[in-house]
C-alpha cells in the first residue's frame, strides 16, 4: 500500500502536464474541425475529403503517429533552418490534435446534415443571414451531437496522451512506462488509474454540459464548464513556478537509467537546482532531446552513439570510442560529454548457464552452427540496431526466431525457456542472479559501451552545473551498478529506482 | 394591435421563368399583375410550378429569366435579407425552431430587428392567431399540428409584413383544423389589409378563401379568374377539371343527404 501511496505522490505534476497536453490538443482540434465541419456541411466534396483524411489518421496507431512526427518535424526544422522542436510538447500536440479531429468533425457534419430542412427554410424565409442562421439555429441544434463528439475526442486524447512519454513529453504515461520497465506495478496502477479517472471526470463534466444544452438548462452547463475550467487551472498549478533554475534530467527506458537519473537529480538538487525528470525516452530520442535542449543531462553509452548516431562500423578501443563520441557530439550538436561514469553496459549475449554448458557454448562463435535451433529474444530496439547487424555479419547468425520484448520480459523469456539466447546488458544484476552464461565476443563485433554523462549545449559550459556532476565521473564501478540494478529488477523485495539511487549514493560515498 | 391601414403591396411578374440545370422548366414565362390587398390562390397539381413561382417572390428560388416587382421595386435589386424580412412566409412543414419556446419563435424576427420590448407584441400575436397567452413558454414539440401552424403564422406576422406568402400552409393538418385555420387566415388578411398569395392543391380551399384563383399547369398560368367565374365554367378545361372534383363531392354528399 505504501508503494502505491508513494506512486500516487508522483501524479500531480504529471497530471498537470497530461492535462495541459490533452486540453491543448482538444482546443486546437476544435479550432480546426469546427470551421471544417461547417464548410463540409455546405460542400459534400469537402466533407468526403475531410472525413476521409480524418478517418485515415485514425487508422494509424497512436504510438506510430507520435513517432512519425519526430522525423517529420526534424526535416521541417532543417528546411526552415532550425528552431522547431522535434521532441516533447510539439509532436505530441500535433499527433493528438489529429486524433481529436475525427469525432468532432464527424459529429459536426452529421449533426448539421441532420437538421430538419424545414427549420433551415424557415430561417432563410425570415431573412436570417448565414451567420445568424449558424448562431441562432444551426449551432444550438447541432450542439448536443457535437458535444458527444467532443466527449469522444476528449477521452481519446487523454488516453493517447499517455503515449507522449515516448517522444519525451512528460505525461501520466511516464509512470506507466517506468512501472512496466521496473515491474513496479504500483506505479503502473497509479498511472493508469490517474489517467482513467481524468478521462472519466472530463467525460462526465462534458456530459453534464451536453445534457444542459439539450434540455436547455443553461445554468447546469455553465456550472459544469466552470468546474472544468477550475479543474484545469488547479491541475496546471504545479506548472506555475517556472524558475530559470529548473533542469531536466533524461532517462531511457530501463532500470539503470532510472536509477542514474535520480542520482544525477539528487546532486543537482543539492546544488540548488529544481529538477524535473523525463523518463522512458527511446535511444535516438534521448540524444536528440539533449541536442535540442529539452533534456539538460542524461546518461548514454559510447557504443550507442558510435554506431547509431555516428554510423561507425569499425570497433576501436574503448577509450578511442569515448574520445571520438565526445569530439563528434561537441562538433556536430554542441552536446557536452562530461566524462565516463566508470562502468560499461555493453550488449552481452547470454544463455541459461546449464543450457550453455550442455550445448558447449562459450562464445558467440559457438552459436553460428546451432543458431537455427535456437530462439532469440531481444529488447525493443536491438533487432533494428547496427550492433545486431554487425554481430550477424561477423558470426553469420540465423536464429530460428527472433522476438523483441520489454527488457524485463526479455530476461523472463530466457529464464522460463521461451527463448534460448538474449543480448543481455553487461551491467545487469540479473546476469548473476539468473545464473546466465555470458558469451565472449572473440571477433570484437560489439563496440565498447562506457556509460557517459551527456549535457545539452546550454549546460556544456555551465561551470556550476558541471561542478555538481563532476563527482560522478569515474566513480561508479560496475559491481555497484549491477547491485543497484538488481535491487530494482528482482522479483521479491523490489526497491524503487529512488531507493536504489539512495543506496548507490551511500555505497559510493556521494 | 396597430393594424396596417395601407393595403398590402401590389406585385408584378414579367416573363418570369425558372429553368433547372437538367432542362426542366418549372415556371415558363409567367407575366401577371396582382393588386395590393388581394387574396390570391395559386392552384395546380404537383409539379405544376406553383411553389416555385411563389418562392421566386422572396427569392428562395432565383428566376432564370424575367423580373418580379413588389410595389414597383424589383426584388432582384433588393438586399436579399431585407427583402425577406419584409415578407411573411408560411409553409407546409412550418419549420418552428425546436430549441426555442413559442414566444422565442414568434419573437425571433423582432429580436433580429433589435426590438427590446417584445413581450406585449408576442402576447398580441398569440391573441391574433387565437392561441392562449400561456402557450408562450411552451416548446414546439408540446403543441398539436394546428397549434404549431398558428405559431408559424404569428411568427410570419410579427414584423407586420404587407405581403404574406403561404406555401400549402394547411397541407399537413386534419380537415377540421384546416378549415378553422383557413377561416382565421382569411379574417387576418381582411383585418390587416394584407396581400396574400397562397399555394394549394385543394381547389375547394382556393374557391372558399381567395378573391382570385390562378390555375397553373406545366409551369404556365392556364386560368385566372374569380371563384365565381371558375364555378361558372369560365376558367377553361384545366380549371374545370379541378373544380369538378369538389363539385362532384358536394353533389354526392347532397345526394346522400337527400337519399336518407
Amino acid at each position: 500500500m505504501s508503494a502505491f501511496l508513494e506512486a500516487l505522490s508522483r501524479v500531480p505534476p504529471l497530471l498537470a502536464q497530461h492535462l495541459l497536453l490533452a486540453f491543448s490538443a482538444l482546443a486546437l482540434g476544435l479550432v480546426i474541425s469546427l470551421p471544417l465541419a461547417i464548410w463540409s456541411a455546405r460542400r459534400p466534396a469537402v466533407a468526403s475529403i475531410a472525413l476521409g483524411f480524418a478517418s485515415l489518421i485514425q487508422t494509424i496507431p497512436s504510438l506510430a503517429l507520435l513517432a512519425l512526427f519526430y522525423p517529420l518535424l526534424l526535416s521541417l526544422s532543417v528546411l526552415v533552418g532550425g528552431g522547431i522542436p522535434a521532441l516533447g510538447f510539439l509532436p505530441s500536440l500535433l499527433a493528438l490534435t489529429l486524433y481529436a479531429l475525427l469525432p468532432i468533425l464527424r459529429n459536426g457534419v452529421t449533426g448539421l446534415a441532420g437538421i430538419d430542412p424545414a427549420v433551415i427554410e424557415a430561417a432563410d424565409g425570415m431573412g436570417m443571414t448565414a451567420w445568424q442562421k449558424l448562431r441562432l439555429v444551426e449551432a444550438p441544434l447541432v450542439a448536443p451531437v457535437l458535444m458527444a463528439g467532443i466527449r469522444t475526442a476528449a477521452v481519446w486524447t487523454i488516453g493517447a496522451a499517455t503515449l507522449s512519454t515516448t517522444v519525451g513529453q512528460p505525461s501520466l504515461g511516464d509512470m506507466i512506462f517506468a512501472g512496466l520497465q521496473t515491474q513496479n506495478w504500483a506505479l503502473v496502477l497509479a498511472g493508469c488509474l490517474a489517467a482513467a479517472a481524468l478521462a472519466l471526470t472530463v467525460d462526465a463534466l462534458l456530459g453534464v454540459i451536453e445534457r444542459g444544452i439539450a434540455t436547455r438548462k443553461r445554468a447546469r452547463a455553465f456550472v459544469a464548464a466552470g468546474l472544468l475550467a477550475i479543474g484545469v487551472l488547479a491541475a496546471l498549478a504545479p506548472l506555475w513556478p517556472r524558475s530559470g533554475q529548473t533542469v531536466v534530467v533524461g532517462a531511457k527506458g530501463f532500470s539503470e537509467q532510472y536509477i542514474l537519473a535520480r542520482v544525477i537529480g539528487h546532486r543537482l538538487e543539492a546544488a540548488g537546482y529544481h529538477v524535473e525528470y523525463r523518463e522512458g525516452l527511446g535511444s535516438v530520442v534521448a540524444f536528440a532531446a539533449a541536442a535540442g535542449g529539452d533534456v539538460d543531462v542524461y546518461v548514454d553509452y559510447s557504443g550507442t552513439i558510435w554506431t547509431n548516431e555516428m554510423k561507425r562500423t569499425d570497433v576501436p578501443s574503448r577509450p578511442a570510442i569515448v574520445q571520438g563520441v565526445g569530439a563528434w557530439a561537441a562538433r556536430e550538436h554542441g552536446v557536452g560529454l562530461v566524462g565516463t561514469l566508470g562502468f560499461e553496459n555493453t550488449y552481452a549475449f547470454a544463455m541459461r548457464g546449464d543450457d550453455a554448458a550442455r550445448r558447449h557454448v562459450t562464445s558467440i562463435a559457438d552459436l553460428t552452427a546451432i543458431a537455427p535451433q535456437l530462439r532469440f529474444a531481444t529488447d525493443i530496439e536491438f533487432l533494428e540496431r547496427p550492433e545486431w547487424a554487425a554481430v550477424k555479419r561477423a558470426y553469420g547468425l540465423e536464429f530460428k526466431s527472433a522476438h523483441p520484448y520489454q527488457p524485463t520480459f526479455m530476461y523472463r523469456a530466457l529464464t522460463d525457456g521461451t527463448a534460448d539466447v538474449i543480448p543481455a546488458f553487461s551491467s545487469d544484476g540479473r546476469i548473476a542472479a539468473d545464473k546466465l552464461k555470458v558469451l565472449a565476443d572473440p571477433k570484437g563485433a560489439i563496440p565498447g559501451y562506457d556509460a557517459i554523462l551527456m549535457v545539452s549545449p546550454r549546460r556544456a559550459h555551465d561551470e556550476r552545473f558541471l561542478r555538481a556532476l563532476q563527482p560522478l565521473v569515474g566513480h561508479v564501478p560496475v559491481e555497484a551498478m549491477r547491485e543497484a540494478n538488481y535491487m530494482v529488477d528482482r522479483d521479491d523485495d523490489k526497491a524503487s529506482p529512488e531507493a536504489a539511487a539512495r543506496w548507490l549514493e551511500k555505497t559510493l560515498g556521494l | 394591435m396597430p393594424e396596417s391601414r395601407t393595403p398590402g403591396p401590389s406585385l408584378a411578374f414579367s416573363g418570369v421563368t425558372k429553368r433547372y440545370a437538367g432542362g426542366t422548366v418549372a415556371v415558363d414565362n409567367v407575366s401577371l399583375e396582382i393588386a395590393g390587398g388581394s387574396f390570391v390562390a395559386l392552384v395546380g397539381t404537383s409539379g405544376s410550378g406553383k411553389s416555385t413561382l411563389l418562392k421566386m417572390i422572396n427569392r428562395l428560388v432565383e428566376p432564370s429569366a424575367g423580373t418580379l416587382a413588389i410595389d414597383g421595386e424589383q426584388v432582384g435589386h433588393a438586399e436579399l435579407h431585407d427583402l425577406r424580412r419584409g415578407i411573411g412566409y408560411v409553409f407546409q412543414n412550418i419549420g418552428l425552431f425546436p430549441h426555442m419556446t413559442v414566444a422565442e419563435n414568434i419573437g425571433i424576427g423582432l429580436w433580429l430587428a433589435g426590438e427590446k420590448d417584445r413581450g406585449p407584441r408576442i402576447a398580441e400575436l398569440l391573441d391574433l392567431v387565437d392561441l392562449p397567452r400561456d402557450f408562450a413558454g411552451r416548446m414546439p414539440d408540446a403543441l398539436s399540428g394546428g397549434q404549431r401552424q398558428r405559431v408559424g403564422v404569428a411568427r410570419a406576422l410579427a414584423r407586420q409584413p404587407g405581403l404574406m406568402l403561404m406555401d400549402e400552409p394547411f397541407g399537413a393538418l386534419d380537415p377540421v383544423t384546416r378549415d378553422q385555420l383557413g377561416t382565421a387566415i382569411r379574417a387576418l388578411h381582411d383585418r390587416l389589409g394584407l396581400t396574400t398569395i397562397m399555394v394549394t392543391h385543394d381547389m375547394a380551399e382556393a374557391l372558399l378563401l381567395a378573391d382570385r384563383v390562378l390555375v397553373m399547369a406545366g409551369g404556365r398560368i392556364v386560368a385566372d379568374a374569380s371563384p365565381k367565374a371558375l364555378l361558372a365554367g369560365k376558367g377553361g378545361p384545366e380549371a374545370d377539371a379541378l373544380v369538378a372534383v369538389p363539385r362532384e363531392q358536394a353533389r354526392r354528399l347532397h345526394a346522400l343527404e337527400d337519399g336518407a
